[in-house]
């Protein structure tokens, strides 16, 4: 019920009612401060949102609650009484449970094993009691899992879903969620919403950290917004968007103007191309991308964009179907081959896949730099590095490693890494994670490559950034590329069906 | 080939691949938890030589056994605790320790060299050993053979059906998820990288009281770490998958012998090695199994897919990385 309104629950008669006081808490790594002074009050049997920026100190300040971080200095009162609590151990027993932004799970254990770990000490598993109790938790809040498969074989929300109901099988009461929405459909987020609605409604205390604007508008009874790792603020019911904004900017942003202009040739051509590998991989796809285009792919996720954009940048060699590149038929050939043509390819793993963790900004550069020779040419280099540092905004010095930057710091640096000239950009997910003015920013850069005349293809799950970025937006559905539309021909209900297979 | 040769050949598996046997499940149970043990070589061999020694001065074979065990589980615990709480490599220290322990064993068990001291007696179990055919393989072994049997159900049992072997699966997984559950991921390592150390050390007892016994230089338990260690990866981290890869090695360097008189013009060295080319070509077949293309042609070929299930495993995914906690 993403867009209906809520008002605040309470339930004074609840047998859980716990009252979370923070009182002036601080975290320091060495020098830098994540947190610092921060306050804050959560009322039993609410939803309490947590706003801010990225490397805003949201989750932190959440780590901290939950026991998994230790702060460097304030209290904690539950119920008044001062809780002196250092890891999730105990913050579990007073009864606080998170779920992380990226689930804290285990990828290669069933869900049913998931569900159990850290709940029994007794020797032999007792299955079939915890196999009845998952079952009856997921059929109350409306989720289906199945308790024999792997956990890898889940999407993030299924994954989310699950920590969900550990976490109420253990009996906490205070429930912190970490960026929820981050790469979960529509539907999930409608389920998830309304689970947790009846969470409050029975007494537990939610607290939902976003940087979504809608999401904490239309669930939450009350507000807090971090900026810089400091209290910027706090709103209950009825919320001003403009003060929100206001709270966590300063002053707000301003949305990207993308200008359209004609298309002109055909860049990339697919001819009913089909792979396997995903969730469901990719069958019989055909489409075209042309000059100064910019492309949305829409869809849950895992229906098929990433293989998409994988055969796209020769990563994938596809079962069947041709790919040509400036006419030229290209399938079959390895991602040097595509590369060499002027493609892209930005994956949604920055640290994993785009960046090499443990080398420094500059070393990146150095290694981008194709000039043949043994020695490395490090004053050029570093030269470099602090050029883009400056040209890119990036937080950082050139000596810093990768690991060390935040994740809009990461896809910036991503970006300074790109060729000057490419002809064909795939870009997964380029704004994940990232707030509103690091999303802004982000675009603006790669209307620069479309103007000269560069194809642009990129995945979203925010249907309204790709609509208002997209020219047109492909839609993919269990694997199948369902919809081919010009953005000006559709409206947001039209994607919303045809993403959720109803078409 | 009658069946009492086959018998015979089986039972000198069975036998014979003890010690590996053990070697390999504590490997695993070591490495499920995200620790790896580099040095099984040098401790087998240390153990061999405390069992020998401590056997032969005190003429009692559980105390020879016991030192064994001790040793291995004290060298285990020396890695454990540099890496786990000192944060220093693994791989680093383990390997250095395979060395020096290997040395320590020649240079401590010098004076024991060549000379007779215990040695475990056979122990056919009553009835079962009459049974034809299982009878002589199984039952007509000594204790440590029975023990190696026992070891396979026990650690299979542990590591997929009790509550702690799913704690020691999860740390190896994810230790930061095991630690927001309430687990200690340090406790876990440490004590299975103890418990595996110990069947290491069992297993050097067991070359040095059973299946090679006496001591001397070589002894002829070298070279057994490194397979154990390689068969870890052959099973798949699964420990019952290890030992069955333990009795194929066995099998392959018994059967080596049979061939060198069936095949006379070919070089007994051939038989020899075979197993240890084979061992690479498995661990190709395993990395094949994880590439698309085979899954793509095993797609509608059923025989090829079960082969595949069988092959697929991965390792825990923090093997060899330390956690830290915040």
């Amino acid at each position: 019920m993403a867009g209906k309104a809520l008002h605040p629950v309470t339930c004074p008669l609840s047998p859980y009612f716990m009252r979370i006081e923070l009182h002036d808490i601080h975290k320091y790594y060495g020098v830098s401060r994540a947190n610092y002074g921060i306050s804050l009050t959560i009322e039993p049997g609410t939803i309490h949102g947590i706003l801010g920026e990225n490397g805003a100190g949201k989750s932190t300040l959440m780590k901290i609650m939950a026991g998994i971080i230790r702060k460097s200095r304030g209290t904690i009162l539950i119920n008044g009484q001062p809780a002196d609590y250092c890891s999730p151990e105990q913050a579990m027993k007073l009864g606080l449970g998170m779920l992380y932004q990226d689930p804290l799970d285990f990828p290669s254990l069933t869900v049913l094993d998931n569900f159990i770990l850290g709940q029994t000490s007794t020797v032999r598993i007792r299955k079939q009691a915890f196999q009845c109790r998952l079952n009856r938790l997921s059929e109350q809040l409306g989720f289906s899992l199945n308790p024999d498969a792997p956990v890898k074989s889940l999407t993030i929300g299924e994954r989310q879903q699950l920590e969900l109901i550990r976490l109420l099988a253990i009996g906490v009461d205070v429930l912190i969620l970490d960026e929820p929405t981050t790469g979960i459909s529509d539907l999930q987020k409608d389920v998830l919403f309304n689970a947790l609605k009846a969470l409050a409604a029975e007494g537990k205390s939610v607290i939902l950290v976003s940087h979504k604007l809608e999401d904490v508008e239309n669930l939450c009874s009350r507000v807090t917004v971090l900026r810089h790792g400091m209290l910027s603020g706090n709103m209950t019911r009825p919320f001003s968007t403009e003060a929100l904004l206001k709270m966590i900017f300063g002053t707000p942003p301003l949305p990207p103007l993308l200008s359209p202009i004609p298309p002109g040739y055909p860049i990339l051509v697919m001819d009913t191309v089909s792979t396997i590998g995903g969730r469901c991989g990719l069958r019989n796809c055909s489409t075209q991308i042309r000059e100064g285009e910019i492309v949305g792919l829409a869809g849950l996720e895992g229906s098929g964009q990433e293989q998409f954009l994988r055969l796209a940048a020769g990563m994938k060699k596809p079962t069947q179907g041709a790919i040509m590149l400036n006419g030229i038929r290209i399938d079959g050939r390895n991602h040097y081959a595509f590369k060499d043509k002027g493609v892209v390819f930005m994956p949604t793993a920055r640290l994993e896949e785009g960046l090499i963790p443990g080398l420094s900004i500059a070393e990146h550069i150095a290694l981008q730099n194709n000039r043949k020779g043994f020695g490395l040419q490090w004053s050029e280099s570093l030269q470099k590095a602090e050029q883009q540092i400056n040209w890119f905004h990036i937080k950082g010095t050139p000596n810093s490693p990768v690991e060390t930057l935040s994740g809009g710091n990461q896809q910036r640096l991503l970006l300074s890494l790109l060729p000057e000239t490419p002809r064909l950009l795939l870009l997964e997910n380029p704004t994940r994670g990232l707030d509103v003015e690091s999303t802004h920013w982000i675009w603006e850069q790669l209307q620069r490559h479309r103007l000269r005349q560069a194809g642009i293809v990129f995945s979203s799950t925010e249907l309204d950034e790709i609509l208002m970025i997209a020219h047109r937006i492909l839609v993919f559905f269990d694997g199948r590329l369902t919809m081919d539309v010009d953005t000006k021909q559709t409206n947001i209900h039209e994607l919303g069906r045809a993403i959720a297979g109803k078409h | 080939m009658t069946e009492m040769d086959s018998a015979m050949i089986l039972a000198g598996v069975v036998a014979g691949a003890a010690p590996i046997v053990l070697a390999a499940i504590g490997e695993t149970i070591t490495e499920k938890s995200g620790l790896i043990n580099l040095s099984l070589d040098g401790s087998i061999l240390l153990s061999a030589m405390a069992a020998f020694v401590v056997s032969y001065k005190t003429q009692s074979l559980a105390a020879g056994f016991a030192a064994g065990a001790m040793t291995g589980a004290a060298v285990a615990a020396i890695i454990a605790v540099f890496s786990i709480y000192l944060k220093l490599s693994q791989v680093a220290v383990g390997f250095v320790l395979a060395l020096m322990t290997r040395d320590l064993a020649y240079f401590l068990g010098n004076p024991y060299s060549r000379i007779h001291g215990p040695q475990v007696t056979p122990l056919p179990v009553p009835y079962l050993s009459d049974i034809p055919f299982i009878g002589p393989v199984l039952f007509q072994h000594n204790i440590t053979v029975y023990g190696s049997l026992l070891a396979i159900g026990l650690s299979g049992w542990y590591v997929y059906h009790t509550s702690y072997g799913l704690k020691l699966r999860s740390v190896g997984e994810n230790p930061v998820a095991s630690y927001a559950r309430g687990i200690h991921p340090h406790g876990v390592q440490m004590i299975h990288a103890i418990i595996g150390g110990l069947l290491v050390g069992l297993a050097g007892a067991v070359f040095s009281l059973s299946a090679k016994p006496g001591w001397g230089r070589p002894q002829g338990a070298e070279g057994t770490g490194w397979i154990a260690l390689a068969l870890v990866i052959f099973g798949g981290w699964n420990p019952v998958k290890a030992a069955a890869g333990a009795y194929l090695f066995a099998l392959l360097q018994v059967m080596g012998i049979y061939f060198q008189g069936w095949f006379p013009s070919i070089p007994a060295q051939v038989f020899q090695t075979a197993p240890f080319p084979l061992m690479i070509f498995i661990l190709v077949l395993m990395y094949a199994s994880q590439q698309e293309s085979v899954r793509i042609l095993a797609q509608n070929r059923p025989w090829l897919k079960s082969i595949l299930r069988f092959f697929s495993a991965a390792a825990p995914t923090a093997l060899g990385k330390s956690f830290h906690q915040q």
